[in-house]
């Protein structure tokens, strides 16, 4: 199963013909993605790494069925391209652009909910790495030979930190569901806990990993559904512990600016919600190993 | 369960001066005490004389707010009261909680004419995660922090959401002027004030317009007394006139530095030089060494494409930091080869003739090759497999350079 892409989900990348885009669209045909062809406006009808460009979202869907999209288009342009494919009825769309104005994400969520929830987009991102089901496709530009296939689900706001992640379960020999980045910026498309909900409803999930980091409310907030909502369990590092407040560290919105935003204070409430918290960043692995121990 | 406040002031965001965000709001109706600028203690005096009256108040232009608490606003009576305390400010280092401990040296004054208070009022609008909306903050309990204010008194505090599709109404505007106490012969100013103070938010990509304290005077005038605001960085492409009120002399140099050449650098008080791909694994880098019983010295992320002639600048941007006694580098290679990194590492090292100790761990894509290559440069680089294995080896190495150096 595993959520949100798999080796059948029809794939589109809006800014194919660029240098990143063509880069990252290679990438993801040689993993196995079922790409179908890409987004350039004017460049419509011509042929790009084998595959149809169009000139429109809505003419993919039309033409080529597409399903989830990717986006590499640059900041001043990336929000246009994410509501263009909402409206054309791509369902999964992953942004990669780093750098969108947060006033662009806010119109972007807003026009989002105008849709009724069964039609809506899911969005992740912006400034991801993108999501891979191992073994089946990959919508993004994680190394995919790190993932190995398997039951537990991740969901991080950083890209490295998520390879780290599944280097050290792989190690131990444990395999992935999906990985899903949901960025790092301040307003993205969906938080911990929509990722969360969906590896819930995921037959194929036994345990999920969060990791989240300093900045914002979204880590309480997912510890606070999987307290309620959740049977499986859930594994949780915050990245962040020496950062001191009111500094940005590097994503635009790792940053502590109120209480409750601290590594330590997230970590002392998830752990009162029941997560399960991993004490050090090297300890990921190991900490999810013993959880699946007990299952 | 903890209660959490849903403020974000976005301290770090780039900010500008008071003086610079009263002439903004100015623009967009906001009233403002009669003021202007002096870099010297004659045009201070002079400033003073123009503006008439009997007090002014002489005011630190730094990137801070709690200005006052830290001796950075002087009210004066005299020419030479205002002479004096422009001697004292221009120049001086002002420490407040939001500096941090470094502090801000104030280049500029701003002089203002004294405003008569008869009622002070907190006011603002900034970007709410929670609700990824614009929130407008008001309370009739002005002149303290908002979080002091959250903290102390949440009910004191007026919340009004604003809905992205139509921007403010005027019926939340009215709503507020209420909440903030005004009466019936101030409201029409009320809401021009506070619809002035979104229009110039949403203009120009703010992220928040703090002032604190709006003042009732005694003539029943609203004042903004204080003024701050704070821009968006990702809209500066789209913001050429925000960009260019950017003063850099109160933003770090380092970091000012490092941002003009793509990489992404924060300085702190540690010894445990850091160089890591990636803002995550950079922040968990150094928890690892914080755990391990070290301190880093900063946080450094170079990005995806972390070439050779970025790898040198990275290492100079480290090193240049007279604390450092060891260097930790883990990268995870997805996008880029380990061969590649360990290239340029060891170009850089090279290059440099680096004189502390260096730890290196390599992961992910081609990482034998990086490994070996390494290993074959005959350089004296400690290398480590995990994450944890490389912060405790970076430790150790500092603790014996600070040993030897006795």
């Amino acid at each position: 199963m595993a959520i949100l892409i798999d080796e059948n989900t029809r794939i589109i990348v809006q800014g194919f013909t660029g240098k990143i885009g063509t880069f990252h669209a290679q990438d993801m045909i040689n993993y196995g993605s079922n790409v179908v062809g890409g987004i350039t406006p004017g460049k419509g009808g011509q042929t790009h790494l084998g595959l149809p460009v169009f000139n429109t979202v809505k003419e993919s869907v039309r033409k080529a069925g597409a399903e989830a999209s990717i986006i590499f288009v640059p900041p001043a342009y990336a929000a246009d391209s994410i509501m263009e494919a909402a409206d054309a009825g791509i369902k999964y769309c992953v942004a990669i652009t780093d750098g969108i104005p947060t006033q662009d994400m806010m119109k972007v969520k807003n026009f989002l909910r105008r849709f009724p929830e069964e039609e809506r987009m899911v969005l992740t991102g912006p400034n991801c790495a993108g999501t891979i089901s191992p073994g089946r496709a990959m919508l993004g530009i994680m190394p995919g030979h790190i993932y190995m296939k398997g039951n537990v689900g991740i969901v991080g706001r950083s890209g490295t930190l998520g390879y780290e992640a599944a280097d050290q379960m792989k190690r131990l020999g444990i395999g992935v569901s999906t990985s899903v980045g949901i960025g790092g910026d301040p307003i993205n498309g969906s938080s911990h806990r929509d990722i969360l909900e969906k590896f819930e409803e995921d037959p194929e999930t036994k345990v999920v990993v969060m990791i989240g980091e300093i900045g914002g409310p979204q880590e309480v907030e997912a510890g606070i559904f999987a307290k309620e909502n959740m049977s499986k369990p859930v594994v949780a590092y915050i990245a962040g512990l020496t950062a001191p407040e009111g500094r940005r560290m590097g994503h635009a919105g790792a940053i502590i600016s109120s209480a409750g935003e601290s590594a330590a204070e997230k970590v002392a409430i998830l752990k009162d919600l029941g997560v399960t918290i991993c004490p050090t960043p090297s300890s990921m692995g190991e900490t999810v190993a013993a959880v699946l121990a007990k299952l | 369960m903890l209660i959490i406040f849903q403020y974000y002031l976005e301290r770090d965001a780039v900010d500008i001066h008071e003086y610079q965000a009263k002439e903004i709001l100015s623009g967009y109706g906001v009233k403002i005490a009669e003021g202007g600028m002096a870099y010297s203690p004659e045009e201070a005096v002079q400033r003073s004389r123009e503006i008439g009256g009997n007090v002014w108040a002489v005011k630190a232009q730094i990137h801070s707010g709690a200005r006052g608490k830290a001796g950075g606003i002087k009210i004066c009576k005299t020419d030479r009261e205002v002479e004096a305390a422009a001697e004292e400010l221009l120049g001086k280092k002002l420490v407040t909680h939001q500096t941090g401990p470094a502090g801000k040296v104030c280049s500029r004054l701003y002089i203002e004419a004294g405003t008569d208070i008869a009622k002070e009022l907190y006011f603002c609008f900034l970007v709410d995660r929670s609700s990824e909306r614009i929130v407008m903050v008001g309370s009739a309990q002005g002149g303290m922090e908002i979080e002091e204010l959250a903290e102390t008194n949440p009910e004191a505090i007026t919340k009004i959401y604003i809905e992205p599709a139509v921007g403010l109404q005027d019926y939340q505007a009215r709503e507020m002027a209420f909440a903030l106490g005004m009466d019936a012969a101030m409201l029409s100013h009320g809401v021009k004030t506070i619809k002035g103070c979104y229009r110039a938010l949403r203009d120009l990509d703010a992220n928040m317009v703090e002032i604190n304290p709006l003042v009732i005077t005694g003539s029943g005038e609203l004042v903004a007394l204080d003024a701050k605001m704070g821009f968006d960085d990702n809209a500066l492409f789209r913001q050429p006139k925000v960009a260019e009120l950017r003063d850099k002399t109160q933003e770090d140099a380092r970091e000012m530095a490092a941002a003009d050449r793509g990489l992404s650098y924060v300085g702190l008080d540690g010894d445990i030089g850091c160089m890591i791909n990636g803002a995550g694994l950079a922040m968990a880098t150094m928890d690892m060494i914080k755990l391990a019983g070290g301190e880093p010295a900063n946080f450094l992320d170079v990005g995806g494409g972390a070439s050779a002639e970025r790898t040198e600048k990275a290492f100079r941007l480290v090193l240049a930091d007279e604390n450092v006694k060891a260097m930790l580098v883990n990268i995870f290679a997805g996008i880029n080869r380990c061969d590649w990194i360990a290239e340029g590492v060891v170009e850089a090292v090279k290059k440099i003739d680096m004189k502390i100790p260096l730890i290196v761990r390599l992961s992910g894509t081609n990482v034998e090759e990086g490994r070996r290559i390494i290993a074959e440069s005959g350089l004296p680089i400690i290398t480590a497999e995990t994450l944890a294995e490389a912060a405790e080896k970076a430790v150790q190495a500092r603790n014996e350079a600070v040993a030897k150096a006795g």
